[in-house]
């Protein structure tokens, strides 16, 4: 038995990845493979080898070569057109999505396209969405042309179904709008103010009703435009016969606003406009925070940002470019080696080797002969294949699964919060001091009752509240975002923290996808055959052909006479005059005995030499992670692939673990929604578009991606791989937020009776109001970002990177 | 007292003019990306580099 590794200190000086396979030696450099040398020659010969000062090795690995003629559908006008942002006689302009981009090298090379192609007029990065907008003249160049050239840098364009179906979402500046006017309107009434509370000589006076005059109109833009974000909320959950935490607030703004009017009308007082603007700007503040969105982040993904834009129709022996939604059923579609099958069809030519690994979570590839069918949203592996289209694009077994009607409802997360539940009762109590208040002064002195019954609304608007919670999700979020755990929304930080039981998918989410645990059982290898057997695995394309190549580093290139693929069987061919064989047992022994091992074997000259297995390769501490979830949550894993994992599964897990083997994404779905019925609040982990129905039914559902550029589900939260194992301390951090509003909250509280004990005694004076507002909202601010930085400096230490 | 009068609209246009200057940014896109201003702000523009590398 051996266990073996890849020691390689070389390292790739255009993508600083180890150089493993193979040790490409050019320009006094070394590569780790001819695409990435090939970038840096176009680089050298431009001048822009600056690339490398600023970061070292920033480069993206180009050991996949894309494909000659990938982009000639951007050749065709139809699909251009739809790409294609602005365009006159001269310039077009486009935006590109390049999932790539990572440093401020890329950004450098990027906006110095122009030294590359002079038909560039400018190009433009957009770092925090992750695209590049090109100006080009079209004249001498053509898109096809521009995205080549991306490509060539290493810079691959991703464009996407999605491209050309779904509108973009605009830029939200609204709020951003909103906050400018009300922080220049609360600067100025506060200022303003000031001579009220001071107080001004009799003689001038008149000096104070100019102030106050300018106050009035200076709140109108506060309390007509800027304030409108509060009631537009308050109305959308009134019609929905639920009050949330909005229109108490509403309510303080408006009775406010008209009592500061009053005031000013019959010249009584100066009224409450700083404290109005005062709230509003605050809350605004908060607002902007709490929704700061991640630009290159989508929660909203459906299979249309998986597919293609595009594919190759074969019509009268002539090769076309096709927009996805225009094929029809018996078109005949060449699918090239790596591409996405983006129909279901049968198989008319070549033979089809499908990794349906994110569709149906199954980890092996399956293989197919011509005649079979092949489903949509499988990636094909080895060389050219054609299909007939037998069910068109929006019919097929994959899209039918997006299109069903519950995963298309939108979850309502407006009315589940806590904090809207608290202001509730808020609201009631208020509204009961109030009215208590004023019934009290009816009987005393009528001319002080208005004065208390509006001044208790005005003191004991729940903003300190609103505040609190908004700030506290907003500095949450940033946390959690720098420890790569992506929330669609506030929202999501609560329905983590309540969550009871924890599913996880197995391919792709326990385990790596992409690689194999590979071992060796047999007589032992000398250096020479280990070098043959890479030699001849190297020749295919097969997955574990390819594990096979990388567990053997290659010191020399020699060659490999007659070789020939069985597909679905084994390899052979002849190296320095053995005869390598490489494939299953019956490939390679001649037996006929059927074996599920998934194992592959080899032999020299025929002599039987011993067999690789494979397994899952599970992501580091998976079983730590689980160990520890498994003390608080029970623990259920649904996977795709067959039972062979079962038994190591269970030594994970324990004996009792709930494991679930050949589960078919709506079998995921119907298991979530089972658990839900039996009052479960369920967190589902996932990756692949067979998790899509789950995650999205699910309380929580939480998408893990290698890097958080690549396709990801739609869920409510995106998490990158490699923090999985902190995600016990997500939970118990999400938990912690409603601990810190609830502080914050009783805080606030107890200001708002302080503010009510002037209140309802008639002596609210504006001076009062103006410090107990700004003092409340201030020192609440510093409690909640205080408490929750210290909370998550405890619950991450010894948690590894920041 | 006029003089208060005056200084008033002097300072009240001056945070007007600071109000616009920030409807103005935001439309033109300054608050869209905020990342990628600064690190464009480091990288120099070295304009002649012949031959200084291979």
């Amino acid at each position: 038995m051996e266990q073996v590794g890849t020691q390689t200190e070389t390292k790739c000086y255009h993508c600083g990845e180890d150089c493993t396979s193979e040790i490409i030696h050019a320009y006094d450099k070394t590569f780790c493979c001819a695409g990435c040398k090939m970038v840096y020659g176009i680089l050298a010969e431009s001048n822009l080898c600056e690339y490398y000062e600023i970061n070292q090795a920033p480069g993206i690995n180009q050991r996949q070569a894309v494909r000659e003629n990938k982009f000639s559908f951007l050749d065709d006008i139809s699909i251009a057109q739809k790409l294609i942002s602005f365009k006159d006689e001269e310039r077009t302009h486009v935006t590109f999505y390049l999932p790539q981009i990572h440093c401020s090298s890329c950004l450098w090379l990027l906006e110095n396209l122009h030294k590359l192609n002079n038909n560039v007029i400018s190009s433009t990065v957009n770092f925090a969405r992750k695209e590049v907008e090109v100006i080009f003249l079209h004249g001498k160049v053509s898109l096809k042309k521009v995205a080549e050239l991306l490509t060539a840098v290493g810079y691959e364009p991703y464009i996407s179904l999605q491209n050309i179906t779904a509108s973009k979402p605009k830029a939200n500046r609204d709020k951003l709008y909103k906050l400018g006017v009300a922080g220049f309107c609360f600067a100025n009434i506060m200022l303003l103010s000031f001579p009220e509370y001071l107080g001004v000589d009799a003689k001038e006076q008149g000096l104070l009703h100019v102030f106050r005059w300018i106050n009035v109109i200076l709140s109108l833009p506060v309390f007509f435009y800027s304030a409108t974000e509060f009631y537009q909320s308050a109305w959308k959950s009134l019609k929905h016969g639920f009050l949330n935490i909005d229109a108490p607030i509403v309510l303080a703004i408006i009775v406010t606003f008209c009592r500061s009017i009053y005031e000013v009308l019959t010249q009584t007082g100066g009224g409450y406009f700083d404290s109005m603007s005062g709230i509003v700007f605050f809350m605004l503040v908060g607002r902007v925070l709490q929704n700061r969105t991640y630009d290159h982040l989508n929660f909203e993904r459906d299979y249309t940002a998986y597919f293609p834009v595009a594919v190759t129709l074969i019509k009268d022996n002539k090769e076309q470019a096709i927009a996805l939604p225009d094929i029809k059923l018996n078109d005949t579609l060449l699918i090239h080696s790596q591409e996405l099958i983006p129909a279901d069809g049968i198989l008319t030519r070549g033979k089809a080797l499908i990794d349906y690994s994110f569709v149906t979570g199954e980890s092996m590839p399956v293989e197919k002969e011509m005649g079979e069918i092949v489903y949509a949203g499988g990636k094909q592996l080895s060389g050219n294949i054609e299909i007939l289209v037998v069910k068109e694009v929006s019919q097929s077994y994959l899209t039918r699964l997006w299109n069903r009607d519950e995963l298309k409802q939108k979850k309502n997360d407006e009315t589940k919060s806590f904090v809207h539940f608290l202001s509730k009762y808020f609201t009631v109590i208020v509204l009961t001091i109030a009215f208590s208040g004023a019934l009290y002064w009816f009987f005393r002195d009528k001319s002080v009752m208005w004065n208390a019954f509006t001044a208790v609304l005005i003191v004991a608007c729940p903003c300190a509240l609103l505040l609190c919670n908004t700030f506290t999700n907003g500095n949450i979020l940033r946390i959690l975002s720098n420890r790569k755990l992506y929330l669609r929304n506030a929202q999501t930080i609560e329905d983590i923290a309540n969550v009871d039981l924890v599913v996880f998918d197995k391919t792709g989410t326990l385990t790596t996808g992409s690689f194999f645990d590979i071992q060796y059982d047999g007589r032992p290898l000398t250096e020479e055959i280990k070098q043959k057997i890479a030699l001849l695995a190297s020749q295919s394309v097969h997955p574990m052909s390819k594990s096979i190549a990388a567990l053997y580093p290659r010191r020399n290139t020699g060659e490999v006479v007659a070789f020939t693929e069985v597909a679905g069987k084994g390899i052979e061919g002849i190296i320095q005059g053995d005869l390598v064989t490489l494939g299953s047992r019956e490939y390679v022994t001649g037996s006929t005995e059927k074996d599920f091992d998934s194992g592959v074997y080899v032999a020299i000259e025929g002599s039987l030499l011993g067999k690789f297995s494979f397994k899952n390769h599970y992501r580091e501490n998976v079983a730590s992670l689980i160990q520890r979830l498994q003390k608080r949550y029970p623990i259920a894993i649904l996977s795709g692939d067959n039972e062979s994992e079962k038994r190591y599964l269970k030594l994970l897990l324990g004996e009792n673990a709930d494991t679930y083997f050949n589960q078919k994404p709506e079998d995921k779905l119907a298991f979530i929604k089972k658990k839900q019925a039996e009052g479960h609040k369920v967190m589902m982990i996932g990756d692949g578009l067979n998790d899509a129905g789950a995650l999205k039914q699910a309380d929580a559902g939480i998408s893990v991606t290698e890097d958080s550029n690549n396709f990801t589900p739609a869920s409510d939260a995106i998490l990158e791989a490699k923090e999985l194992n902190n995600l016990p301390r997500f939970i118990a951090f999400c938990k912690a937020n409603g601990v810190i509003i609830m502080i914050a909250f009783i805080i606030s509280i107890l200001y708002n009776i302080a503010g009510i004990y002037f209140a309802v005694t008639g002596r609210l004076s504006p001076m009062i109001a103006a410090i107990l507002m700004p003092s409340s909202s201030i020192s609440i601010l510093l409690i909640t970002f205080g408490l929750s930085n210290l909370l998550a400096k405890k619950v991450f230490r010894n948690s590894g990177a920041n | 007292m006029s003089v208060i009068i005056l200084l008033l609209i002097a300072s009240i246009s001056v945070a007007a003019l600071f109000l616009f200057a920030f409807i103005w940014n935001v439309k033109s896109g300054q608050y869209d990306d905020d990342i990628s201003p600064p690190m464009r702000m480091l990288l120099d523009d070295k304009k002649s580099k012949d031959d200084a590398e291979g």
